[in-house]
């Protein structure tokens, strides 16, 4: 089926279900019982769980299978987002141009840095990463937001404000990111007895795009492709000696994991049209290796359930304080 | 002429911080060949030992003063500190005065502490494991560290103020000749730099001109046959990671006056310090500590007016402009040594 074949099938239809019914499985509380707090299903968290988790896929395209450690990959996030911030500020709230826009504009990025950072390999690899990725953070944060050429808005963050162009939009639309009229904060909620759940089309999209993302990453690991990462992951010198060029496959695997960090950051500017410097912090870059290597680096399912355990303890974890232990 | 010192001088302080901090982490590297994310925590620990003694020493007892009267004409409350009643006034006060000085004492064996834990502890047992694992680990050891510190201090940074005798400002030109004014710094950078120069020269000469320090560099050489001479080098190892665990917390006390220490100073000196370990070379001493005081002038210089309006944000991103341009041009760092790190 679609290519797939034996149990890549199974886990991928295994995925897809989880995806499409996450709102009942993450909701498993009463939405008045005292539980409820733990209950994730709501549209803020769930759109998030999916986000990252391609983010994370991405990561362990060239992690899990090349082996080389970025520490820089939240740079193509935050790139993403302004990239997607500006489509909205310029010309529509419609989804489609803007993500595509992300996803490009960190593909370039992906391919200017990675073409540098790969001459070296090891914790010479990590370190260039970070450097570009902080010169990233840095610049957005103050410079490129000079009153002449203000480009990322600095501290405040890049929003859409009311004397923006937005060339293509009209007024019956609606006026946040949407998807050819159907907005992205259309929720739908639907009580049964005492449970409540909702449907959220935001959340929708992103797990699409997800489960694309999702199979894509399924066919990289399973072609010669990804067997060819998979050989600089275990003897990058041997593959040298067989007159290989191993550069142009990993610039690749660079590229795309970058494309995918882009298109999550588009997604998380369409969910929520906004995108702050501090989303290319290195502390955000050591986020994706946590969850990329808690969940199990190189392993297909492994890094999305890292994302989720990881936004999830974040979200729900760190809610709980005094008023709720003694309350 | 007197600019170009300015800048030097004003470069030292950071340079400082950013030597100590990588010599540590090139020392845990170099013996236990861990890479440890946690030494920023480290460094922040140090700096609230210092905190912690100035509360401590601030102690003090309420006691209700019949003679006076405050504005509302009840008895007034006058706090003594118990220094004070122990000490008498005038010694007591100058103990609180210097409480930073007198915090190094009081850190060393806290960071030793601290240190052994963290290393019997947890990075025992990723010695033989991934670095990213390595990596993760630590990563994670140094948030924890954070929140328990933000948990007991707070958010904000806690003022730690230097002794009054060192707080002022020396006016360093006129020693040198120039005209008075020209070059003015503060007193307390200048003892900053000269205790991180005792340290690293302890620090050298520790592992020089000792026996201990001998095994300790023969091991970094080759742990394997020292192993095999029947030298019990694990446990020297653990004593290493312990006095880079000290150096990180000295340079934090003493750093604490310069900037008031917060809990995620340590995260925002973390990265810097592995750059200056990249651009060092790994597994150099020398060269961590040449690396931190060269990119520490370096930011110093980028600061200045004139480079910030040539080059608008130099400032922010010349550290890793550096980096990035030393390791493309010299891929193991100024003074890397060749099969480092490089599997």
């Amino acid at each position: 089926m679609l290519g797939l074949k034996g149990r890549d099938i199974t886990l991928f239809l295994i995925v897809v279900a989880m995806v499409i019914f996450a709102p009942f499985l993450l909701n498993p509380f009463p939405a008045d019982s005292a539980m409820a707090q733990f209950n994730a299903g709501y549209p803020d968290l769930m759109q998030r769980f999916v986000i990252y988790g391609i983010f994370a896929i991405g990561f362990n395209i060239l992690f899990g299978l090349t082996g080389y450690l970025s520490f820089g990959h939240a740079a193509f996030l935050g790139v993403g987002s302004y990239a997607a911030v500006w489509v909205f500020k310029l010309f529509t709230y419609d989804v489609i141009p803007a993500i595509a826009f992300s996803v490009v504009i960190a593909a370039i990025f992906a391919l200017l840095i990675g073409y540098i950072s790969l001459r070296r390999s090891g914790i010479y690899f990590a370190i260039l990463t970070l450097a570009f990725a902080q010169m990233s953070y840095a610049l957005a944060y103050s410079v490129l937001s000079n009153p002449k050429f203000n480009l990322t808005n600095g501290e405040t963050g890049l929003q859409v404000y009311e004397g923006d162009p937005q060339m293509f939009h009209s007024p019956d639309l609606p006026n946040m990111p949407h998807l050819f009229g159907l907005s992205m904060r259309a929720n739908y909620e639907l009580h049964l007895g005492a449970w409540a759940f909702s449907f959220n089309a935001g959340y929708y999209l992103a797990a699409v795009m997800m489960l694309v993302m999702f199979y894509i990453a399924i066919r990289i690991f399973r072609s010669p492709f990804g067997m060819m990462l998979r050989a600089v992951k275990s003897n990058q010198t041997r593959m040298t000696y067989t007159g290989l060029n191993t550069r142009p496959y990993m610039l690749a695997a660079f590229v795309i994991s970058g494309v995918y960090a882009g298109l999550a950051g588009g997604l998380l500017a369409a969910m929520d049209p906004l995108a702050g410097a501090e989303r290319m912090q290195w502390t955000a870059s050591g986020e994706v290796v946590l969850m990329t290597i808690l969940g199990g680096a190189g392993t297909l399912i492994g890094p999305v359930l890292g994302a989720g355990f990881i936004k999830y303890f974040e979200n729900i974890f760190s809610k709980i304080d005094d008023s709720i232990l003694h309350g | 002429m007197d600019a170009i010192i300015l800048q030097i001088l004003n470069g030292l302080d950071k340079g400082s911080a950013y030597a100590l901090i990588a010599l540590g982490l090139t020392l845990i590297f170099g013996t236990l060949g861990v890479v440890n994310f946690a030494h920023g925590a480290l460094f922040m620990i140090g700096a609230f030992c210092a905190v912690t003694l100035q509360k401590i020493l601030g102690l003090s007892f309420v006691t209700i003063d019949e003679t006076q009267k405050d504005f509302l004409g009840n008895p007034l409350k006058v706090e003594t500190p118990y220094v004070d009643s122990w000490f008498g006034p005038d010694i007591g006060a100058s103990i609180i005065d210097w409480s930073v000085p007198l915090a190094i004492l009081f850190s060393i064996p806290i960071m030793l502490l601290v240190g052994l834990i963290m290393e019997r502890g947890v990075i025992k047992h990723f010695y033989h494991r991934p670095h990213a694992d390595q990596i993760l680990v630590t990563f994670g050891l140094a948030i924890v560290l954070q929140e328990i510190v933000k948990g007991f201090f707070g958010a904000n940074p806690v003022s730690t103020p230097a002794p009054e005798l060192l707080s002022s400002s020396i006016d360093f030109g006129v020693m040198l000749g120039f005209a008075p004014n020209a070059i003015v710094y503060p007193a307390w950078r200048f003892v900053y730099f000269l205790f991180t120069a005792i340290i690293i020269g302890g620090v050298f000469s520790f592992l020089q001109f000792t026996t201990f320090g001998m095994v300790v560099r023969a091991g970094m050489a080759d742990r394997e046959t020292v192993g095999l001479l029947g030298i019990n080098i694990d446990r020297r190892f653990t004593l290493m990671f312990a006095i880079a665990a000290a150096v990180a917390g000295l340079a934090g006390v003493m750093y604490a006056p310069i900037n008031p220490p917060n809990y995620h100073m340590g995260m925002d000196f973390l990265v810097l310090s592995f750059v200056v370990v990249v651009v060092g070379g790994m597994g150099s001493l020398p060269g961590a500590v040449l690396a931190g005081f060269l990119l520490g002038i370096l930011e110093s210089f980028a600061s200045t007016t004139w480079a910030t309006t040539t080059i608008p944000g130099i400032n922010q991103v010349i550290i890793y402009l550096v980096a990035i341009i030393v390791l493309l041009t010299r891929p193991r760092g100024l003074m890397g040594r060749k099969g480092v790190m490089e599997d």
